[in-house]
C-alpha cells in the first residue's frame, strides 16, 4: 500500500466534490443505511408493515375525499384506489428522503464534532431507510395492479429510472436544506412546510391533465410533478403517457443536484464549528 | 505501510468564528432568524478567537507526542485541524500516511443496536472497511471480554461496558497516524491499563501517536516527545520530561496558595465552585517550603450553592516530573454512601504524613467530582510547594518516588534451646 500524503490547509474559492473520496467511504454510507434500517422499526407493533399502511390509509382518504365527495375526474379506465396509491408511493418516497436528507447532519452533529469522512455520506447514505420502505409498498402496489386486473404495460422498464428521479430530487433538496440546517436550526420547520406546500402542487389529488395548458409548464416545474405522473403511466395501462414535460423535470432535478452539491461543500467548511 | 521520513506540520491558526462564511448573509437575514442573539453579541472582529495562532512543528515517523495545556488552550483544536474534522482558517499542514482518530469514545454508538452491530457501526465510523472488521471481530470482542453481551442492545449496557467495547474497537485501528484525545479517563482501572497496554504497543509498532491527556503520568509513560500549547501558541517542545517540568512549573507559579479572584470565573458547576487551595505546615500557615518531616495540610475551600448530593473532593500529588505520586479522595477509607451537603463554604482538609515525601517540587492537582457522573472542576497544579529533605543524608539518596519511613520489627523465630531437636 502506498503511503497517502494529505494536505490540510484552508480551502479558497470553488469547492471540489470529492466524489472520488465519497467512493472511498463507500463502505461507511453502507452501514449509516444499514444502520438507519436496523433502527427503523425497533420496538414497534406493526414493523415494516407501517411502510403500506401510512400511504394505504392516505389512499382511501384521498379516494373518499377526492374521487367521492369533491368527484375529481381521473383517467377513464384507471381505478380510482390504484390512480390515488400509485401516485402515493413515489410521494412517499420523496417526502421520507428528504426528511432524512436535511435532517442527516443535525441527527449526527456528534459524529460530525469528533470523526472525519466525506459529509456527503450523510445525506446520501439517509435515503436508504426511505428505499426500503418504497420497496415494500411498491411490491404492494404490484398486488394492487393484479387484484384490480388493469394489467402492467411495457412501460414498467421506466419505473427504475423515475424512482431514480424522485431520490435524486429528494437528495437534491435535502443537499441544501441539510448544508442550511447545519447553521440555522430554522430549517427544521421550513421542511414540513415545503413537504406540505409540494403535495398540492404535485399530481396527487388530480392527474395533471386538469392543470390549464397555460400554466402547465410550470407545474412540471415541480420535479415530483413528472414522477408521480409517470409512475402511474409506467404501471397502469390505461394512464395517460406523461410526455416530455418529464425531461423538464428532470432537468429542474440536475440543477438543484449539481447546486446543491456545490454548496454543500461549501458549506461543509465551517459543519463542525457550527452545528 | 511505508512512509515517508519526516512528517511536516506547518499549521497556521483556526479561528472559531460564528458567521464567517455567510456574514453578508447573516446580516441580511439576522432579524427573522432564531440565531439573531449570538451573531449580535458583537462584530464579528471583536469576537473572533484564534483557538490557534501559528502552531509550528515537526513530528517524524513513529514518535509518540503528549500534547499538554490548560484547558482552551487550543489542544483538541489542533487534534481537530489533523483529523481533518475542522479547516485551519490559515497555514497548512502535511500529513503523510492515513490518520485515525479518536477524539471520543463511542463515537456513533447507537443504543438500540446490539453490541455486535455496534462493533460493525463504530469500526465503519472510524474508518475501516467491512473485510478489516470482520477479520478482526474476535480479537476486538475478545480484548473487550464482552462476548457474553454481544446480542444485547447497547442501551441496556452500563457506561463501563459501553467504553470497554467502544475502546476494543478503536485499539483495533490500525492507522499509520494515530490521534487520540483525552479519551482514556474513562472505564474502570483494570481496562484502563489494559488500553495504555494496547497504546503503547501501537507506538512500538512504529506508528506515529498524537496524545492529548490530563494525566501527567499517563502522558510521560506514553511519550517520548512533549508538546506544550498555552493560549493556542507553543510554549515548549521537545523531550516529554523536559516539557512536563516547565508546564508544571509555569502553571503552579511556585505559589502555595490558589485563589480564586473572580467568584464569576471560579471552577466548578452550578452547584459547587472552587474557591481557594492553600498548603499549610503543621502550625497551620501558608507556606511554600516545607520540612519533610513533619505532616503537610492541603485545605481546599469550596462553596455548595445548592443542596448537593454525592460531592467528592480530591486531589492528586505530582512529582515534578508529572509523575503522580498518589491520588486521594475525601471519602477514601470510609466508603460513604452518597452524602448530602447543604449550602454554604466547606473546607477539605488532608494531612499528608510526615516522613513520607522525598525532597523536591510537588504540585497538586484538586479535583472534585461525583463520581460516575461528572467532573466538577480539575485544575492542573492549582498550588505546588518544595518539600526540603530533613531525613539522615543517607535516606536522601534512597531510590524511589518517597521515602516514607515504616514500621519495622525484628524478631528471633527459634529458641536457642530448640536447636539440633528432631
Amino acid at each position: 500500500m502506498r503511503a497517502s500524503l494529505v494536505q490540510i490547509r484552508a480551502s479558497r474559492g470553488w469547492p471540489k466534490l470529492g466524489l472520488r473520496e465519497v467512493w472511498r467511504f463507500r463502505d461507511l454510507a453502507y452501514f449509516f443505511a444499514w444502520r438507519d434500517i436496523k433502527v427503523r422499526y425497533k420496538q414497534t407493533l406493526f414493523g415494516g408493515a407501517w411502510a403500506i399502511i401510512q400511504p394505504l390509509v392516505l389512499m382511501v382518504v384521498f379516494t373518499f375525499v377526492f374521487g367521492t365527495v369533491l368527484s375529481v375526474e381521473t383517467p377513464p379506465g384507471v381505478p380510482k384506489p390504484l390512480f390515488y396509491y400509485a401516485g402515493l408511493v413515489p410521494w412517499t418516497l420523496f417526502a421520507t428522503s428528504l426528511t432524512a436528507a436535511s435532517d442527516s447532519l443535525s441527527a449526527n452533529s456528534s459524529l460530525v464534532q469528533k470523526i472525519y469522512f466525506p459529509r456527503l455520506i450523510l445525506p446520501l447514505s439517509s435515503v436508504g431507510a426511505g428505499l426500503l420502505d418504497f420497496v415494500i409498498a411498491l411490491s404492494f402496489l404490484f398486488v394492487m395492479t393484479f387484484i384490480y386486473g388493469t394489467g402492467i404495460s411495457l412501460n414498467v422498464v421506466w419505473l427504475p429510472l423515475l424512482t431514480l428521479l424522485a431520490l435524486l430530487t429528494a437528495i437534491a433538496v435535502g443537499l441544501w436544506l441539510s448544508a442550511l440546517n447545519a447553521r440555522y436550526r430554522d430549517v427544521r420547520y421550513v421542511i414540513p412546510f415545503l413537504i406540505t406546500v409540494l403535495l398540492f402542487v404535485t399530481p396527487l389529488f388530480t392527474p395533471s391533465s386538469q392543470v390549464p395548458e397555460s400554466i402547465r409548464p410550470f407545474y412540471f416545474l415541480n420535479p415530483m410533478a413528472g414522477v408521480v405522473e409517470g409512475f402511474r403511466w409506467a404501471l397502469i395501462d390505461a394512464a395517460p403517457r406523461p410526455g416530455p414535460v418529464t425531461l423538464l423535470s428532470a432537468a429542474i432535478m440536475l440543477l438543484l443536484l449539481i447546486g446543491g452539491l456545490f454548496y454543500f461543500r461549501s458549506a461543509e467548511r465551517s459543519f463542525a464549528d457550527v452545528i | 505501510m511505508s512512509e515517508g521520513l519526516s512528517k511536516r506540520y506547518r499549521l497556521g491558526t483556526a479561528a472559531h468564528t460564528y458567521g464567517r462564511l455567510s456574514e453578508s448573509l447573516s446580516n441580511a437575514f439576522s432579524a427573522p432568524f432564531r440565531w439573531v442573539r449570538r451573531s449580535s453579541i458583537a462584530s464579528p472582529n471583536a469576537e473572533s478567537l484564534w483557538a490557534l495562532k501559528d502552531v509550528s512543528f515537526d513530528v517524524n515517523v513513529g514518535q509518540t507526542v503528549g500534547i499538554i495545556g490548560r484547558n482552551g488552550a487550543g489542544k483538541t483544536t489542533l487534534l481537530k485541524l489533523l483529523s481533518r474534522i475542522t479547516e485551519p482558517t490559515e497555514g497548512r499542514a502535511l500529513l503523510r500516511g492515513r490518520v485515525g482518530s479518536l477524539l471520543e469514545v463511542g463515537t456513533g454508538f447507537h443504543p438500540e443496536l446490539t453490541g455486535r452491530e455496534n462493533v460493525y457501526l463504530n469500526g465503519a465510523i472510524l474508518g475501516m472497511s467491512r473485510a478489516t472488521i470482520k477479520k478482526r471481530f474476535d480479537e476486538i470482542v475478545e480484548f473487550s471480554e464482552m462476548g457474553r453481551f454481544l446480542e444485547t442492545p447497547v442501551k441496556r449496557y452500563s457506561s463501563g461496558m459501553q467504553v470497554r467495547l467502544a475502546f476494543a474497537v478503536a485499539a483495533h485501528l490500525e492507522p499509520e497516524i494515530l490521534i487520540v484525545d483525552e479519551v482514556l479517563a474513562v472505564g474502570d482501572v483494570a481496562f484502563q491499563r489494559k488500553s495504555l497496554g494496547k497504546m503503547g504497543s501501537v507506538a512500538s509498532e512504529g506508528r506515529t501517536v498524537l496524545f492529548v491527556s490530563h494525566n501527567m503520568g499517563t502522558i510521560a509513560r506514553l511519550c517520548e516527545t512533549g508538546m506544550w500549547l498555552d493560549e493556542g501558541r507553543v510554549k515548549a517542545h521537545g523531550p516529554m520530561d523536559e516539557v512536563v517540568g516547565k508546564y508544571l512549573a509555569a502553571s503552579a507559579q511556585g505559589t502555595s496558595h490558589f485563589l480564586v479572584e473572580d467568584p464569576t470565573q471560579a471552577p466548578g458547576d452550578d452547584d459547587v465552585k472552587l474557591r481557594s487551595v492553600a498548603i499549610k505546615n503543621g502550625q497551620g500557615n501558608a507556606s511554600t517550603y516545607l520540612d519533610s518531616r513533619f505532616p503537610i495540610y492541603i485545605e481546599m475551600e469550596y462553596s455548595v450553592l445548592r443542596r448537593t448530593v454525592g460531592l467528592r473532593t480530591g486531589f492528586r500529588l505530582l512529582s515534578s516530573d508529572g509523575t503522580v505520586i498518589f491520588t486521594t479522595r475525601d471519602n477514601d477509607g470510609a466508603d460513604l454512601p452518597a452524602v448530602e451537603q447543604d449550602r454554604g463554604t466547606f473546607t477539605s482538609r488532608c494531612e499528608i504524613p510526615g516522613n513520607l515525601l522525598k525532597g523536591g517540587q510537588y504540585h497538586v492537582t484538586v479535583i472534585a467530582d461525583r463520581p460516575y457522573v461528572k467532573v466538577i472542576f480539575h485544575v492542573e497544579s492549582a498550588v505546588s510547594f518544595w518539600v526540603e529533605s530533613t531525613q539522615r543524608i543517607y535516606e536522601q539518596n534512597r531510590v524511589g518516588v518517597i521515602a516514607p519511613e515504616l514500621k519495622w520489627t525484628i524478631q528471633r523465630k527459634d529458641l536457642p534451646d530448640a536447636h539440633g531437636k528432631s
